[in-house]
C-alpha cells in the first residue's frame, strides 16, 4: 500500500535557502525520516539530516514538521491527512549547517559549562546505597536524549540572541535539577548556581519545553519550578530577608530595601526591576516613547523577567495553583493579536545604516 | 594534489576512534594517565550506539542473588560462546565488571536499587543469576551520559588547571576517519574529515584505540545504525593487524517486523526476563520444542515451572524463552518457515497476557513507548510481532586479552568494544557487551596511554600517505559516471541478508563471494553527486569500501567453517564439532585481497576449565583434550592426598 505524498524540504545552507516540492512515494507504517531516507536514496542524494537510532533513543533526527518541533523518526506518517503537504524544516533556533542539519554547538558548550556530579567523599565505589524512590526523582532527568527540542521552542534563546551568554535553557535547568535531587551528590549549591550562573530567572514558566519534549519529561513541573520555589525561599523571601538583618542584635537595619529580588541584580533581565512575564510587550518608557514616534528599527527588545514573588515571598504560579488548566501564553497574557505594527521589534537589515 | 599543506593538523598521545562506551572509558583512562587524548565519533557527542542499548550491563555483583560469583559469570560467557571465547578475556571481564560499574556511580550514574540500596540487577538470557545492572530499559543511555558527563567533568578540572577546556581531553563529533597512518609497522596518526564542512583533518599521534563498534549496516533488517559501516575493522585491516571470528554475527530473536519500515528495531530480551513468552500462530509456547541437549539441565520442561521461576528461580529452572540468542532466533526462524509465523513474517511475543499494564508500563516504559509510537500497538493489551535482526558481530581484530593491543604486524594499535573480537566467542550474552566496553575500554586506553610513554622518539605521518588519503577520499566526488551509493548499498545488503544470512549453505556462500567481487568492483567507481559540506550521499561512498571489505571476511570465514556454532548456522553441517572449537578463523589483507588462516585456539588454565562438570566439558571438547582434561584433574586430586 503506497502512495505518493507531497513533501516540501527546507533545502540551503548559511547563505540562504530555500523550500524545494518533492513528490515521494510512501508507505504504510512509515516516519518522516523513513520518506527522507528514501528521497536521499533517490531525487536528492545530498540532502543532509541527522539520525542514528531510528527509535527515538538518540535525539539526533530533530527537525520540525509542519512547523511543529519533533523527533523525525517518531512521527508517522499516518498521523497527517491523505492530502496534506508535510513541510520539513531545520530547528529555527541554530544556526543552519545545511539543509536539516543545525549547529548545536551551543548545547554542548552549555554542558560543559553546567558543574558535573561530586562524589560524595567519605563513600567507596560499590558502597553506594539509595533508595528506589530517591533515586527515581532525577532518573526521570536522566531520561533525556538530548534531542535539543525543549532548546529549540524556547523563547529567551530562540528569540533573544543576546541571552545566550547568560541562559543556559531547560535542558540543563533539569541537568541542575537533576543533580540537586540526586541523594549523594555532595554539592549544595545547585539551585543558587542555576540562578546565578544559568539564568534561571530569564524562565517565565511557559512551559512549552515541557509540551514538546518526546521523552516526556515534566521538565517545568518537576525541574524548573521546584528549583525556583526554592530558591525563593531560601534567599529571595523578603520577608526572611528582612528578618535576618532586622532581629540581627546589634544591627542597624538595612533600609533600601525595594526589591525582592536583589540578590540576583547581576542579571540584566531581574536588574530592571519589572513584573512582567512575557517577552513580546515592553514596558520601558524609553523603548514606549520610541515606538510612539515612530523610531522602532532600534528598539531594544525587553528582557524577559521572572514573575514577582508573592507576599508570602513565593512565585504567584505553580502549575497547581494556576487559574487555568493549559499552559500561559508564550506571549503573556496581557498581549493581544495582531499586534499594532509599532510594537513590532523587527530590525530591517537593509534600513539599519539609516539611523 | 598539494592540498596537504591546508589541511588541519593536531598533536594527541592517544586518539580515540569512536565515543561509545568503549572509547569514551579508554579517553577517561589515558586522560587519567596524564595524556593529552583526543575522541573522535562519526555523530554528536552522546549518540554513538551505546545509547541504544537496553537491558543492562552484565557483572556479578551477588546484589540479588549472593549466590553469584566471577566464576559463575565466567562459566555463563563461556558456555554462551560455546566455548570459543578467548578464555583470559572471559576471565578479566567476569572479575572486573563489578569494579567498572560501581565506578559508574562515582561518575554520577543512577542506577535501579534493590530495596536495601544496592543497584538492581535483572534476569537476561543465558545468565545463571539475576545480573545485569539497568535502568529502567535505557540502560545504554545511562552509560553514556554518565561517561560523557566525567568527561565533561575531567574538561572542567583541566579548564581550573589550564584555562582550557580542551587542554587535555578533546571531543572531534561529526568527524570521521577513513584511514590510519604508519610510520613502518608503526602507527603515525590517523586521516579523516568533519563532516559538517568536507575540510580534511591529520591528527598526529602514536597511540590509536580503534572503538569503532559493529558492522550491522551490511544487513537489511538490522538494528544497527548508520554508524555500523566496519570502519574500526576495516581500519585495522589496512594497517596490517588481523581480525579473527568474522563468520559469527549475532541476530537478535527479537526485532520488530511491523511495520516494515521499522523492520529489525529491536525488542528488549527484558520483556522475555520480565515475563513475556513467545508464541506461535497457534498460541503454542513453542520454545519448549527447541531446547538444545548441551542446555536441557538449566531449562524447565513444563509452563508450569517456567512460570514459577520468575518468582521462585531458586528451586525452579528457567523458560526456555531465555536460551542464548542464537538458539531463540533459530527456533523462531524454523516455526517461521513450517508456516505457523504470524501475518507479518514474524512471532507473537505476548506479555500483555502475564503481567498488568500499570507494571509493564513501569519496567518497560520505553518499549510501551516504542510500539506505541511507532507501530500504533498497545504492548499491555495486545502481544508483539517479533523476528530476528542482525544485531552484534562477534567477531573483531584479534587482540591480547590484557592490553587491547592489535596483532599481526603493526604497533601503537588498541581496539577494545564491539570492534574488537575473542571476548564472547560464537555468541555475546546479552547484557555482556556493556560491561565489556567499560573493561577492556578502561584497559586498552591505558595500555594505549604507557605504549605512547614508552617511546622514545614519536612516529613521523609520511607527506604522500596523506595525499594519498586525500585522493581516495575526493574520488566519489570527482567521478560523475559512477553508480549511487545508495544502490550499491542495497545491492550489498541483498547479497548480504540473502547469501550470507541466519542460516547458510556451502552454494550460496560461493556465490556471495563472486557477487562481493563483482560489488567491489563497482564500488570502486562510486560516483556521489553534490560537494563536500554535510553531504550523506559521499559519506556512504566513502563507508562501502570499509563495508565491502568486512563482508568478504564474513563471507569467506562462513564457507570455511564447516559446522554450526552459535552466531553461525550451516544447513549442511548442522552439528557443533569439537574440532573446529580448536580453530579461530583469523582473516588478513593481502595487497587488495582477504586472506584466511586458522590458528588454534589458546588453551584454558587448568584451574578454570575445572570449573566446570566433566559432563558439560564432553559436549565441548575433542575426545584427546577430554583425556587431558581428566589427567590434570588425576594431577591435582594426587596434589591434594600428598
Ligand atoms: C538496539 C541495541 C540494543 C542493545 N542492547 C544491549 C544491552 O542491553 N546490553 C549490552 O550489553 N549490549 C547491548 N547492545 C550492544 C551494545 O550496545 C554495543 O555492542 C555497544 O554499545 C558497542 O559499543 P562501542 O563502544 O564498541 O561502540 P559504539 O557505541 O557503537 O560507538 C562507536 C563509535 O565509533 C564511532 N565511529 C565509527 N566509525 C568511525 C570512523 N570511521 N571515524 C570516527 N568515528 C567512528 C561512532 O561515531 C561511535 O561514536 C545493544 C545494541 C543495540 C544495537
Ligand atoms: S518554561 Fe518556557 S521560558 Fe522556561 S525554559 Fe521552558 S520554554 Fe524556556
Ligand atoms: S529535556 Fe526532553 S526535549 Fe529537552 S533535550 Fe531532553 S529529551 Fe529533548
Ligand atoms: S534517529 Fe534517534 S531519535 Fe530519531
Amino acid at each position: 500500500m503506497s502512495a505518493k505524498r507531497q513533501f516540501r524540504i527546507w533545502r540551503g545552507d548559511e547563505t540562504g535557502g530555500d523550500l524545494q516540492d518533492y513528490m515521494v512515494e510512501v508507505n504504510e507504517g512509515e516516519v518522516v525520516l523513513d520518506v527522507i531516507h528514501r528521497l536521499q536514496a533517490t531525487d536528492a542524494p545530498d540532502l543532509a539530516c541527522r539520525w542514528n537510532c531510528k527509535a527515538g533513543k538518540c535525539g539526533s533526527c530533530s527537525m520540525e514538521i509542519n512547523g511543529k518541533p519533533r523527533l523525525g523518526c517518531m512521527t508517522r506518517m499516518s498521523t497527517f491527512g491523505d492530502e496534506e503537504t508535510v513541510t520539513v524544516t531545520p530547528l529555527r533556533t541554530f544556526p543552519v549547517i545545511r539543509d536539516l542539519v543545525t549547529d548545536v554547538s551551543f548545547n554542548y558548550e552549555k554542558a560543559r559549562e553546567t558543574p558535573a556530579f561530586a562524589p560524595p567523599a567519605d563513600v567507596a565505589p560499590g558502597d553506594y546505597r539509595m533508595q528506589q524512590v530517591d533515586v527515581e526523582r532525577s532518573q526521570e532527568f536522566r531520561k533525556c536524549i538530548e534531542c535539543f527540542l525543549c532548546q529549540n521552542v524556547c523563547h529567551v534563546i530562540r528569540d533573544h540572541e543576546e541571552n545566550k551568554q547568560a541562559f543556559s535553557g531547560p535542558r540543563y535547568f533539569i541537568r541542575a535539577a537533576e543533580l540537586d535531587m540526586h541523594p549523594l551528590d555532595a554539592r549544595t549549591d545547585r539551585k543558587e548556581y542555576a540562578q546565578a550562573e544559568q539564568g534561571l530567572g530569564f524562565c517565565n514558566i511557559t512551559k512549552c519545553c515541557t509540551e514538546v519534549c518526546p521523552e516526556h519529561i515534566k521538565i517545568t513541573d518537576n525541574g524548573i519550578i521546584p528549583m525556583k520555589e526554592r530558591v525563593v525561599d531560601r534567599r529571595y523571601d523578603p520577608l526572611v530577608w528582612l528578618g535576618s538583618k532586622i532581629f540581627r542584635r546589634g544591627e542597624t537595619p538595612q533600609t533600601s530595601v525595594t526589591t525582592a529580588r536583589q540578590g540576583s541584580a547581576s542579571l540584566p533581565g531581574t536588574s530592571r526591576g519589572g513584573v512582567h512575564s512575557h517577552a513580546g510587550g515592553s514596558h520601558d518608557p524609553q523603548a514606549e516613547a520610541q515606538a510612539q514616534s515612530g523610531v522602532n528599527w532600534h528598539r531594544e527588545v525587553p528582557h524577559p523577567t521572572a514573575p514577582a514573588v508573592d507576599d508570602r515571598g513565593r512565585l504567584p504560579l505553580t502549575e497547581l495553583t494556576f487559574d487555568r488548566a493549559a499552559a500561559p501564553s508564550p506571549f503573556g497574557d496581557d498581549v493581544t493579536f495582531p499586534m499594532p505594527p509599532e510594537h513590532l521589534n523587527f530590525a530591517h537589515p537593509d534600513q539599519d545604516d539609516k539611523h | 594534489m598539494t592540498t596537504t599543506t591546508r589541511i588541519e593538523r593536531h598533536h594527541y598521545d592517544v586518539v580515540v576512534i569512536g565515543a561509545g562506551g568503549a572509547g569514551l572509558r579508554a579517553a577517561i583512562e589515558a586522560r587519567l594517565a596524564g595524556k593529552k587524548t583526543a575522541i573522535i565519533s562519526k555523530s554528536l557527542f552522546g549518540k554513538a550506539h551505546t545509547v541504544m542499548a537496553e537491558g543492562g550491563a552484565a557483572a556479578a555483583m551477588g546484589n540479588v542473588n549472593s549466590r553469584d560469583n566471577w566464576q559463575v559469570h565466567f562459566r555463563d560467557t563461556m558456555r554462551g560462546g560455546k566455548f570459543l571465547n578467548n578464555f583470559r578475556m572471559a576471565e578479566l571481564h567476569a572479575k572486573e565488571s563489578p569494579q567498572r560499574i560501581w565506578e559508574l556511580e562515582t561518575y554520577g550514574a543512577l542506577f535501579d536499587r534493590t530495596k536495601d540500596g544496592k543497584i538492581s540487577q535483572r534476569n537476561f538470557g543465558g545468565h545463571e543469576y539475576p545480573r545485569l545492572a539497568h535502568v529502567g530499559d535505557r540502560t545504554g543511555l545511562e552509560l553514556i551520559r554518565t561517561l560523557q558527563q566525567k568527561i565533561v567533568s575531567l574538561q572542567q578540572e583541566d579548564k581550573r588547571e589550564f584555562g582550557s577546556y580542551d587542554a587535555r581531553i578533546r571531543v572531534f563529533s561529526e568527524t570521521t576517519i577513513t584511514e590510519l597512518l604508519l610510520d613502518g609497522d608503526r602507527v603515525a596518526g590517523a586521516f579523516g574529515y568533519y563532516r559538517e564542512s568536507g575540510e580534511f583533518i591529520l591528527f598526529e599521534a602514536p597511540s590509536v584505540v580503534l572503538a569503532t563498534g559493529g558492522v550491522g549496516r551490511s544487513y537489511k533488517v538490522t538494528s544497527n545504525s548508520w554508524e555500523y559501516t566496519g570502519d574500526g575493522h576495516a581500519l585495522a585491516l589496512r594497517a596490517g593487524a588481523t581480525l579473527i571470528n568474522m563468520e559469527f554475527l549475532q541476530f537478535h530473536p527479537t526485532g520488530m517486523v511491523w511495520p516494515p519500515s521499522v523492520k529489525g528495531i529491536l525488542v528488549t530480551e527484558s520483556v522475555r526476563g520480565d515475563g513475556g513468552v513467545l508464541k506461535n500462530s497457534e498460541g503454542k509456547r513453542f520454545m519448549f520444542d527447541y531446547v538444545p541437549d548441551v542446555f536441557r539441565k538449566q531449562y524447565a520442561e513444563t509452563e508450569e515451572e517456567a512460570d514459577r521461576w520468575y518468582t521462585d528461580p531458586d528451586n525452579n529452572r528457567r523458560p526456555p524463552e531465555l536460551l542464548p540468542r542464537d538458539e531463540v532466533a533459530r527456533a523462531i526462524n524454523s516455526e517461521v518457515k513450517a508456516g505457523r509465523g504470524s501475518p507479518a513474517g514474524g512471532v507473537f511475543l505476548d506479555i500483555a497476557s502475564r503481567r498488568s499494564a500499570e507494571e509493564i508500563r513501569r519496567r518497560l516504559p520505553s518499549m510501551y513507548h516504542q510500539f506505541k509510537e511507532l507501530a500504533d500497538v498497545d504492548i499491555t493489551a495486545e502481544p508483539m510481532e517479533v523476528g530476528p535482526t542482525c544485531h552484534y558481530v562477534m567477531g573483531g581484530v584479534e587482540v591480547d586479552p590484557d592490553s587491547g593491543a592489535a596483532f599481526g604486524h603493526v604497533r601503537g594499535l588498541f581496539a577494545a568494544g564491539e570492534v574488537s573480537g575473542g571476548m564472547h566467542g560464537s555468541n555475546r550474552l546479552g547484557g555482556n557487551s556493556l560491561s565489556d566496553l567499560l573493561v577492556f575500554g578502561k584497559r586498552a586506553g591505558g595500555h594505549a596511554a604507557s605504549y605512547a610513554d614508552g617511546l622514545t622518539a614519536r612516529p613521523k605521518v609520511a607527506v604522500d600517505a596523506v595525499e594519498a588519503a586525500v585522493e581516495t577520499a575526493l574520488a566519489p566526488l570527482q567521478r560523475d559516471t559512477g553508480e549511487s551509493p545508495y544502490t550499491l548499498q542495497q545491492d550489498l545488503q541483498v547479497v548480504m541478508g540473502d547469501l550470507v544470512g541466519i542460516i547458510r549453505r556451502e552454494g550460496e556462500l560461493a556465490d556471495a563471494l563472486v557477487r562481493l567481487a563483482e560489488l567491489r568492483e563497482r564500488v570502486a567507481k562510486v560516483s556521489a553527486a553534490g560537494g563536500r559540506r554535510y553531504n550523506p550521499g559521499w559519506h556512504l561512498a566513502l563507508d562501502l569500501r570499509n563495508m565491502l571489505v568486512v563482508s568478504e571476511c564474513t563471507a569467506k570465514a562462513a564457507l570455511e567453517r564447516q559446522e554450526s556454532r552459535g552466531g553461525h548456522t550451516r544447513e549442511d553441517y548442522p552439528a557443533m564439532e569439537p574440532k573446529w572449537r580448536q580453530v579461530n578463523l583469523v582473516c588478513s589483507l593481502d595487497g587488495d585481497s582477504v586472506r584466511l588462516t586458522r590458528k588454534p585456539l589458546p588453551k584454558m588454565r587448568p584451574e578454570l576449565i575445572s570449573l566446570f562438570d566433566r559432563a558439560e566439558l564432553a559436549k565441548y571438547l575433542t575426545d584427546e583434550e577430554l583425556a587431558d582434561f581428566d589427567a590434570s584433574v588425576a594431577d591435582a586430586g594426587e596434589a591434594d592426598n600428598r
